[in-house]
């Protein structure tokens, strides 16, 4: 039999049938999360033509992306276009039976955080929603992708899309994480290397001895990235640290069912002599923490580096996108990143809210403060999280050190909500994308891990968690 | 939704990389539940000065490109969030083809199922189309999707390639949901035994 990569897995035991000698299937599609920005068009279609939900029970409703996370929590959304998108995203999943988890439910937050730690999103499942980062499910060993609305109201009235392969790329990625250095490193690392859209058309593999050592909330952030490199979708075999994290969710599988489960996910890996399009490798060893400098995720460095100079780059397009986003950032050539100061600190969004994201953020702080001048901001990226980081004392150590506390929903990594940066704003964030005006018109954005959020909120400056995690050690 | 077949008209130039849909369509105009009022939003941020008052140094501002139907545009256009408010503005302000290098899966798909046809050529062709379409004496130019062709004022013509189903979907207007549906059946038998292989799915 012809080796298969996991990929192949996934869309072989999803076909329902090809639909023409050019590639395109029917893809059955096993869930779908929907928030009330990118649905109402899909809800109103389905209405206008008749049409009736194909599974309702195959659909999770989350408010996320427009509700405010002001610190405490209400169901009031001031802005009016916001709270229509919310009422009717209620009306809809009402008429159509599709479970909601609406703003003051303990069980809200963003999407993507939400589904996994609900145990929602299970090995080998086919899973498409109205938002990008669908590819955050790739961690659980789950292929998701992002759709558009149109594509969204397809799936409900089928439960399918039409679909086309893509090719497969496997990113190898060896030796071993410093300290400090995150999984956030790594994609970020990885897009710096390949391009901003370096895997287009690719489905990512990732695997290697990184891969095995990190947890799966660490892996989610690689996967949830994985789409500022161009890839429709990114995933990693499941193991055993993957079925540990499901066991007891409350969505996961119980007992006869588990263990059913557990011997079909098993199955769940690329066969050793698999064929990948693209090979990819990144070395870990020399890998330190990153930071973007421009308005694409693929302007990134290291933070040890400086603002590259245009005049360097000898291609004319890239020359001249390079001094597009300089001049957008207000930067110049040869400025030591360790020299540029931030007005904001942002920890919070899909791809870096985890508890341990602040788990990990918290042991920068050790009795530090938030530098005069720097508004510093936390948004858990779920009500549950935030409740985690209550109970283990995490929320008064950033509250002590300056920070808002915050509650949950995607918030300033899009500025949908009414937290939004104003123009000329510098915010240090945990977020996934850098574009101009994405956290406000005119406000300029650099990517980094939680950890280095916290350094930069620490120093009023973008900076070298290790050198703060070295005076610690002294 | 709207057929495509043979199209004349203006083409503006974007050249720049990783285009992306918050610089298409800022957030802002992301709080309806329908599609309405969108043409407003297309490149805000670019088309509007912080007065309200057209800036006079964007592209689709200045003649003959204001009344572009065309857009050619750089590398990976349409990256980013997934939201299809990006394609319904440029439908909504006319635009119903691009030519560029690579263009982002979403917003590819989105295209897709709103009547805005996608061609993807080699970098130098974009390149060369772009410096074409620039002149305004050149900006004009034809599509013909039946014959898989670009025609340009200089008399020169670009052939370009497009799966059949993608093509047949444009020219008919396709239903894409009732299409599907005629294949109930089938998916009905789909998930009897997907359930059946995996019952902790059910």
């Amino acid at each position: 039999m012809q080796p298969k990569t996991l990929y192949d897995k996934h869309i072989d035991s999803h076909t329902i049938c090809k639909l023409d000698d050019q590639g395109h299937v029917l893809l059955y599609i096993d869930r779908q999360v929907a928030n009330e920005y990118t649905s109402p068009q899909a809800f109103s279609g389905l209405r206008e033509a008749g049409r009736r939900v194909w599974r309702p029970s195959a659909t999770l409703g989350v408010v996320d992306h427009v509700n405010p996370t002001s610190a405490v929590r209400t169901a009031e959304v001031a802005d009016a276009g916001g709270a229509r998108q919310v009422s009717y995203f209620g009306e809809n999943c009402e008429e159509f039976g599709i479970e909601l988890f609406d703003i003051l439910d303990e069980r809200q937050g963003i999407e993507h955080v939400v589904a996994p730690e609900q145990g929602y999103i299970l090995p080998g499942m086919v899973i498409a929603a109205g938002d990008s980062h669908t590819t955050t499910y790739g961690a659980l060993g789950a292929f998701g992708f992002g759709i558009g609305t149109s594509e969204i109201e397809h799936l409900l009235a089928t439960q399918t899309l039409v679909y086309k392969k893509l090719k497969s790329m496997r990113v190898l990625v060896r030796g071993a994480l410093g300290t400090q250095v995150t999984s956030k490193d790594v994609i970020m690392a990885l897009i710096g290397q390949i391009g901003a859209s370096g895997a287009s058309g690719y489905a990512i593999e990732f695997q290697g001895p990184v891969i095995d050592a990190m947890s799966v909330e660490a892996r989610m952030t690689i996967c949830n990235m994985a789409v500022e490199a161009g890839a429709r979708g990114a995933f990693m075999a499941p193991d055993d640290k993957v079925f540990a994290y499901l066991a007891g969710k409350p969505r996961a599988p119980r007992g006869a069912l588990w263990d059913a489960a557990l011997a079909r996910w098993g199955e769940l890996y690329s066969d050793p002599d698999a064929h990948f399009d693209l090979e990819v490798e990144l070395d870990a060893d020399t890998l330190k923490p990153m930071v973007t400098w421009g308005t694409s995720p693929d302007q990134v460095q290291s933070i040890d580096g400086q603002i590259p100079d245009p005049e360097a780059e000898p291609d004319l397009l890239k020359r001249m996108d390079m001094q597009r986003a300089l001049r957008y950032m207000d930067l110049q050539p040869g400025t030591p990143f360790s020299e540029i100061p931030i007005s904001h600190a942002f920890i919070g969004s899909c791809t870096n809210s985890r508890i341990e994201d602040l788990r990990m953020a918290a042991t920068i702080l050790r009795g530090r403060r938030v530098a005069s001048g720097v508004r510093a901001i936390i948004v858990p990226g779920s009500t549950m999280v935030k409740r985690q980081a209550e109970a283990e004392g995490l929320a008064q150590q950033f509250i002590d050190a300056g920070f808002e506390w915050r509650q949950s929903g995607c918030s300033m990594c899009l500025a949908m909500n009414d937290d939004v940066l104003e123009p000329g704003d510098r915010c240090a964030s945990s977020t996934n994308r850098n574009f101009e005006g994405r956290q406000g018109a005119g406000s300029r954005t650099h990517l980094m891990s939680p950890v280095m959020v916290v350094a930069a909120a620490i120093t009023g400056k973008l900076t070298d968690v290790r050198d703060l995690f070295a005076e610690q050690e002294d | 939704m709207e057929t495509f077949t043979k199209v004349q008209g203006v083409a503006a130039p974007m050249l720049a990389a990783n285009i992306d849909t918050d610089v298409i369509m800022p957030k802002q105009f992301l709080k309806g539940i329908d599609r309405s009022g969108l043409d407003r939003g297309l490149f805000h941020d670019l088309r509007f000065l912080a007065d309200g008052s057209l800036n006079p140094d964007f592209i689709l501002n200045q003649p003959p490109w204001s009344k572009a139907q065309f857009l050619v545009v750089g590398p990976n256009f349409g990256c980013g969030s997934s939201r299809e408010h990006a394609v319904w503005g440029l439908r909504q302000l006319g635009i119903r083809a691009l030519i560029g290098s690579s263009f982002a899966g979403i917003f590819f798909d989105n295209c897709k199922r709103n009547g805005v046809l996608l061609i993807e050529l080699d970098k130098e062709q974009v390149s060369a189309i772009g410096r074409t379409v620039s002149q305004a004496s050149g900006a004009e130019l034809e599509v013909d999707l039946p014959a898989q062709q670009i025609r340009l004022a200089d008399g020169t013509s670009v052939q370009f390639a497009i799966d059949g189903l993608r093509k047949e979907a444009l020219i008919s207007g396709l239903d894409a949901i009732g299409s599907t549906l005629t294949l109930s059946e089938a998916i009905e038998q789909f998930e009897a035994g997907h359930f059946a292989a995996n019952p902790w799915l059910e």
